[in-house]
C-alpha cells in the first residue's frame, strides 16, 4: 500500500507545482487557477448539485450506449465466428466500419435525436460495438479445437457447447474488446456533450469555459478524468475475478 | 472428349480453392452493395424524410459538387494536415519518452505514473482547456491531438523494448556493442513490432480527435464542414461528411498497414502467413 502510494509521488509534486507556479504569478490564473481555487471550486459545486446532477446524466448515458454494445456486440462477434455465413456477410461490414473516426457520427444522431440523452447512447452505442465484436470474434473463433472436440464427444449439443466452450474460451479477448470500448465511451461521451448537449459533464466544461469560470471548468475537467481513470481500474479489478479461473 | 479422371482429380482442389476465394470476394462486394441499396430503398421508400435521411445518391451527388468546387480537397488536406502532425509529432515524442522511460531510472520514476494514470483519462476534455491556453486555431488543435497520440505509442514502446529477449542483448554485449549501439541497434529494431502497433492505435485516434476539434470549434477541416452542415440543417452535408471521414479513416488505417509491412520485411511476422 505504502509503496503503491509512493509510486505516484510525482503526481503530487506536479499538483505542488501547479499551486506554486499560480500562486507565485509566474503562471497568470487566468490561464491556470491556482490548484486550491479549483478544489474550492468543485465543492462548491458538488453542494449547488450541478456537478451531481450533470454527472448523473452523462453516466446514465456512458452505461446505457455501454451496455447496448457489450450485449450487441458480443453477441454479435460470437454468432460471426460459430456460424460461418454470417460471418461472410458481416466481416467486410466490421471491417469496413471498424477504422472510421466514430466523432464523425455526432453531428448525425444529433440530427436524429435530437440533444438530449437518446442521441448520446446511440452515438455511444454505435461507437464502441465493434470493438466488442472484434474482441469476441476473435475469443470465440480461437477457442481450442480439442476443447470442442471433447464436448463434442461426450454428447453436447451445439447450444450447451456455445455456452459452455465457446463462450468462456472467448472471453480474456472478449474483455479486452470492452476495455477499449469503455475507454472509447468516455471519450464519445464528453466531446458530443461538449459539441451538442444542454446537460451533461461535458456540456458543463463547455459552458463554464464560455463563461469564464475558468477554476470551474478545470474543476469539472479533472472530475472527468478521473471519472475515466477510475472506470478503468474498476473494470481492471473485475476483468482480473472473472478470468480468475484461467491459468 | 476422353477425360483422365486423376488430372480431374489432382485440378480439382485449385478450382475449388479458386471458386471459394471467388465466393469470398463476391460476398464482401456483396454485403457492400446490399448495404448501399438498402440505405437508397430506404431513403426513397418515403419511410424517413430526406432530412432524416437523404438517398445515397443524392448524398454521392453532394460529394462530387464538393470535390468539383474544391472544398473537398481543402478541407480534406486541412483535416490530415493536422491529424498527421498531431501524430507525428505524438509519435516521435512517445517513442523518445518510451525509450527514455525504459533506460533512465529518473524518467521512469517520473513519467510512468502520469502515464499510467493518464492513458485512460478521456483527455478530450481537456479541450476547452487547451483552446484557453493556445487558442481556436491549428496549434491547440494539433497540441490536443498530440496529447492522445502520445499514450499509446509510450506504452507501446515501453512494453516492446522491455520484452527484448536477453539472449539478444547479452550476445550483442558480448560482442562488443556499448549502451549506445545496444539501444539503437538491437533494442529499437527488436522491439518494432511492438511500437508499429501503438501507432496504429494512435492513427485512428488522431483522426477522432481532428474530427472533434473541428467540430467543436468551426472553420476549415472535414469536422468544420460538417459542423457547419450541421448547423444549417443541412442533413445531405453531414451525411457527405460522414462518408468522406469514413473514407479517409479507413485508407488511413490501410496506409499504415502497407507501412507496418514495408518497415517489417525482416521480420518474422512478414515471412508467416498472417491471418490478421
Amino acid at each position: 500500500m505504502k509503496a503503491g502510494l509512493l509510486r505516484y509521488v510525482p503526481l503530487f509534486l506536479l499538483g505542488l507545482a501547479w499551486e506554486a507556479g499560480a500562486r507565485s504569478g509566474l503562471i497568470s490564473t487566468l490561464a491556470l487557477p491556482p490548484l486550491s481555487a479549483v478544489v474550492a471550486a468543485w465543492i462548491e459545486l458538488l453542494k449547488d448539485g450541478e456537478l451531481v446532477s450533470n454527472g448523473a446524466a452523462s453516466l446514465w448515458r456512458a452505461s446505457a450506449g455501454l451496455t447496448l454494445a457489450i450485449v450487441i456486440g458480443a453477441g454479435l462477434g460470437i454468432f460471426m465466428a460459430w456460424w460461418r455465413p454470417v460471418n461472410v456477410l458481416l466481416s467486410p461490414l466490421v471491417e469496413m466500419f471498424y477504422p472510421m473516426p466514430k466523432s464523425a457520427l455526432i453531428p448525425v444522431t444529433v440530427l436524429w435525436l435530437g440533444f438530449g440523452n437518446s442521441s448520446k447512447i446511440l452515438l455511444i452505442f454505435l461507437g464502441c460495438m465493434l470493438p466488442v465484436t472484434i474482441g469476441a470474434f476473435n475469443g470465440a473463433r480461437s477457442s481450442e479445437q480439442a476443447l470442442v472436440w471433447s464436448a463434442r464427444s461426450m454428447g453436447a449439443n451445439r447450444l450447451r457447447m456455445l455456452w459452455d466452450v465457446v463462450v468462456p474460451s472467448a472471453m480474456p479477448e472478449l474483455l479486452n474488446g470492452i476495455r477499449t470500448a469503455l475507454a472509447l465511451s468516455f471519450i464519445l461521451l464528453v466531446s458530443s456533450e461538449l459539441i451538442a448537449a444542454r446537460e451533461g459533464l461535458g456540456y458543463l466544461i463547455g459552458f463554464l469555459g464560455a463563461s469564464g469560470t475558468y477554476d470551474a471548468m478545470f474543476a469539472v475537467v479533472l472530475t472527468v478524468a478521473l471519472l475515466g481513470f477510475a472506470a478503468d481500474r474498476i473494470y481492471l479489478v473485475v476483468m482480473q475475478r472473472m478470468l480468475r479461473w484461467q491459468e | 472428349m476422353a477425360r483422365d479422371p486423376l488430372a480431374e482429380l489432382a485440378r480439382e482442389p485449385a478450382a475449388s480453392r479458386w471458386l471459394q476465394s471467388a465466393a469470398w470476394g463476391f460476398a464482401r462486394v456483396f454485403s457492400i452493395l446490399a448495404l448501399a441499396l438498402g440505405w437508397e430503398l430506404a431513403a426513397r421508400s418515403g419511410a424517413f424524410t430526406p432530412y432524416m435521411l437523404p438517398a445515397l445518391s443524392a448524398v454521392l451527388e453532394r460529394i462530387w459538387h464538393d470535390l468539383i468546387a474544391g472544398d473537398l480537397l481543402l478541407n480534406t488536406a486541412v483535416t490530415l494536415y493536422r491529424a498527421l502532425s498531431g501524430f507525428v509529432i505524438g509519435a516521435i515524442a512517445g517513442i523518445a519518452l518510451g525509450m527514455g522511460i525504459s533506460r533512465n531510472r529518473l524518467v521512469n520514476w517520473f513519467f510512468d505514473p502520469i502515464i499510467s494514470v493518464g492513458f485512460p483519462m478521456p483527455k478530450i476534455a481537456f479541450l476547452p482547456v487547451v483552446i484557453l491556453w493556445l487558442g481556436v486555431y491549428d496549434v491547440s488543435k494539433i497540441t490536443m491531438i498530440a496529447v492522445e497520440a502520445v499514450f499509446p505509442v509510450v506504452t507501446a514502446t515501453v512494453v516492446g523494448i522491455r520484452s527484448v529477449e536477453r539472449e539478444l542483448l547479452w550476445s550483442a554485449r558480448n560482442m562488443g556493442a556499448g549502451e549506445r549501439e545496444l539501444l539503437w541497434q538491437i533494442a529499437l529494431p527488436a522491439a518494432l513490432p511492438q511500437i508499429i502497433t501503438g501507432l496504429q492505435v494512435a492513427l485512428p485516434i488522431a483522426l477522432i480527435v481532428a474530427v472533434v476539434t473541428e467540430m467543436f470549434m468551426g472553420g476549415y477541416g472535414l469536422g468544420g464542414a460538417m459542423n457547419t452542415a450541421s448547423r444549417f440543417a443541412d442533413s445531405r452535408g453531414v451525411f457527405a461528411g460522414i462518408v468522406e471521414i469514413a473514407v479517409l479513416g479507413y485508407a488511413l488505417v490501410k496506409g499504415m498497414m502497407l507501412v507496418r509491412r514495408r518497415l517489417l520485411l525482416w521480420h518474422q511476422e512478414a515471412v508467416a502467413p498472417s491471418t490478421a
